[in-house]
């Protein structure tokens, strides 16, 4: 499998979007924190700092014409990386009016239909079924799509998880199941709580081959969606990925982050994903330092709009309330 | 008018409008291959085949969490459960995914499924077989629940379920399944929010629906032998609730009595008496009376569980109470 010691067999241009698909969440997400800080957000937000290669690297193997995304809560960088705008996201994080899910849904339920983006989900493991339904539809249908379906190690013992990847299998459903491990479930160390510690072994007993893949790395990670993705809409095989990475923030705003170490924290930001992309195409003269800061500049700028545009956004009417629960 | 029976109703039901719509399927335990724990789908396997009927394994969570993504992506499943009793695997699917989805996403999306079952109390099933549910489920903003006590209303209902862009909870009822009626041969649908006056009478209300409709037609009747009218109104449709016929009912008899089969502590029948007492204070003779189960857990012994239930002599009593015959 290729990684990103191969990048010069990779369009620059493909590479520059990745950068700049990771770049714009980590801003985003940087602004979100210092507004949460200043009290424009509220309840939970879970930052994907540090995760950002998983979301831009998979979801850059889809078509999202024909492919769909769900994911749980930790979903800034799944929403943008499909396409919404920042804008939409902020105002939502916000809860104004024009937030993507009009002010009802939060951080933890951004949606975009018309990008496939099918949620943004709080229950953790809730939505692995609703995914597999999704999946089913396209087999029904006899579309050429496939699902992916991310969550997080802490949800891979729910039962919802293991009924979910027997029902793939026995149906051959086109959905690649994606366990963002970021090793803590909220403050739980993922070893405490797990009888085995190669995650990527989970799908074995549902006849689904899982495997190991680097989390820091976006080319290793957009090469492993993309063969996971193709057996599942060739050859109707579900798949697995077990995608090691790491969150520098707490599991939300609320929390210090206390039971890991500085030493871990610091070893896992010199493998920075954009840091990482970075360099490798600066070796490899596909990037200049110059271009960086002018993609950098241009993602602060995004994040520095979509918290003017959030701000000035008007608060949903009183009313809006009652809208939007029946069809 | 032909009679069948209340699960050749909703076979019909469903049947019809698997033909009439090419994204309607049907999914849950023992629905395709063995034709249904009650034999409700029978028949559909062998017209519509395995990629419309489809035998699920015992993953209450897990396939009624497929029939909402499939619902939320454009398909109109029928979720079997084999009965209401293990939908308590799968609730989390209900009140969090599907009753939500929806509202959480500014209304990007719509949940076009319908969830049903037998519910409420069968015959020698113990505890864990044998409660009514409908009172969790109708607690949720974002879904709708019906509960059909007729053949007639079964069929006429569970089509417009299918064909309702939303979540529906449609309750039927295992001694039910056996239970007949007339059922019009040409096609009909019968909107939510109405209910049916089943018996019009002027002295007393009887509020009631799904299968304590029976009984309480048994003590209207009995009543009537003693010289008293009772008007007994089937709600049908519990979520949304046909409140204006409730209220035009007692301002005609000044006098209501609820029955229901579930326990009475926050149960639909507990918030339908509130809503007379409420709406109707004014006209009302005595306070509304409340006739439910026996709030202890389903005994398996045959008197005792029938002792649990309501039954005429306990509807008899209550319409004494608010008669001030007793």
């Amino acid at each position: 499998m290729r990684t990103i010691e191969h990048i010069k067999e990779f369009e620059p241009d493909f590479l520059r979007k990745l950068l700049q698909d990771m770049l714009l969440i980590r801003r985003v997400e940087e602004k979100a924190a210092q507004m949460y800080g200043l009290q424009k957000i509220g309840g939970f937000c879970h930052l994907y700092i540090g995760q950002e290669a998983v979301a831009v690297g998979s979801i850059a193997a889809l078509d999202l014409a024909r492919d769909y995304v769900l994911t749980a809560y930790r979903d800034h960088g799944h929403a943008l990386a499909c396409g919404m705008e920042p804008n939409a996201l902020m105002a939502e994080l916000y809860g104004k009016q024009t937030g993507c899910s009009k002010g009802k849904g939060g951080s933890m339920h951004l949606f975009d239909a018309d990008k496939h983006m099918l949620g943004g989900n709080g229950i953790v493991g809730g939505h692995v079924p609703v995914a597999t339904g999704v999946a089913f539809k396209i087999k029904y249908q006899a579309e050429d799509g496939v699902v992916l379906c991310y969550f997080g190690d802490g949800a891979i013992h729910q039962g919802a998880f293991h009924e979910s990847l027997n029902l793939a299998k026995i149906w051959n459903l086109p959905i690649v199941y994606i366990c963002e491990n970021n090793q803590y479930g909220m403050g739980t160390d993922f070893r405490r709580v797990s009888a085995v510690h190669d995650l990527s072994t989970m799908g074995q007993a549902y006849g689904i081959e899982g495997r190991q893949v680097n989390g820091m790395d976006v080319i290793e990670v957009f090469e492993a969606t993309s063969e996971a993705v193709k057996m599942a809409k060739e050859e109707h095989q579900p798949g697995f990925l077990e995608i090691r990475t790491y969150r520098y923030k707490g599991h939300s705003m609320s929390d210090p982050g206390k039971y890991r170490t500085r030493e871990e924290l610091d070893a896992y930001r010199q493998q920075d994903p954009i840091l990482v992309l970075k360099q490798a195409m600066i070796k490899e003269g596909l990037l200049t330092e110059e271009d960086y800061a002018a993609l950098d500049e241009a993602a602060k700028k995004a994040a520095e709009g979509s918290a003017e545009f959030a701000e000035s956004s008007p608060e949903p009417l009183l009313d809006e309330r009652f809208s939007d629960i029946w069809a | 008018m032909p009679e069948i029976t209340y699960r050749e109703a909703i076979r019909q039901a469903i049947d019809e409008e698997m033909e009439r719509d090419e994204r309607v399927f049907l999914i849950g335990e023992e629905v395709a291959q063995y034709n249904g724990a009650y034999k409700v789908s029978q028949g559909l396997l062998d017209k519509y085949g395995e990629k419309r009927v489809i035998d699920t394994p015992i993953t209450e969570e897990g396939f009624t969490g497929v029939g909402i993504g499939a619902a939320m992506a454009g398909l109109r499943p029928i979720v079997e459960w084999m009965t209401y009793n293990f939908s308590l695997m799968a609730y989390d699917q209900v009140v969090n995914n599907a009753a939500k989805m929806r509202y959480m996403s500014g209304g990007q999306v719509s949940l076009p499924i319908v969830f049903r079952g037998p519910n409420g109390p069968a015959e020698y099933l113990a505890a864990q077989h044998s409660q009514a549910l409908q009172s969790i489920f109708a607690h949720i903003p974002g879904l709708k629940v019906v509960a059909p006590a007729t053949p007639y209303d079964a069929k006429g209902l569970l089509k417009t379920a299918i064909r309702d862009d939303n979540p529906v909870l449609f309750l039927e009822g295992e001694l039910m399944y056996a239970w007949k009626g007339e059922v019009p041969e040409e096609s009909y649908l019968i909107p939510f929010g109405e209910a049916d006056i089943k018996r019009p009478g002027k002295d007393v209300t009887l509020v009631t629906y799904a299968k304590p409709l029976r009984v309480v037609l048994e003590a209207a009747k009995a009543l009537e032998k003693r010289g008293i009218d009772a008007e007994v109104i089937d709600l049908r449709s519990i979520r949304p609730l046909d409140e204006e016929t409730l209220y035009a009912s007692v301002r005609k008899t000044n006098r209501c009595v609820v029955i229901e089969e579930s326990w009475p502590f926050a149960s639909v029948g507990s918030h339908v008496a509130w809503l007379v007492s409420n709406n109707c204070f004014d006209l009302l003779d005595a306070p509304v009376e409340l006739v439910a189960s026996d709030e202890v857990p389903m005994p398996y012994n045959h008197k005792l569980e029938l002792a649990v239930q309501p039954s005429a002599d306990k509807i008899l009593a209550a319409v004494e109470k608010v008669m001030y015959l007793a």
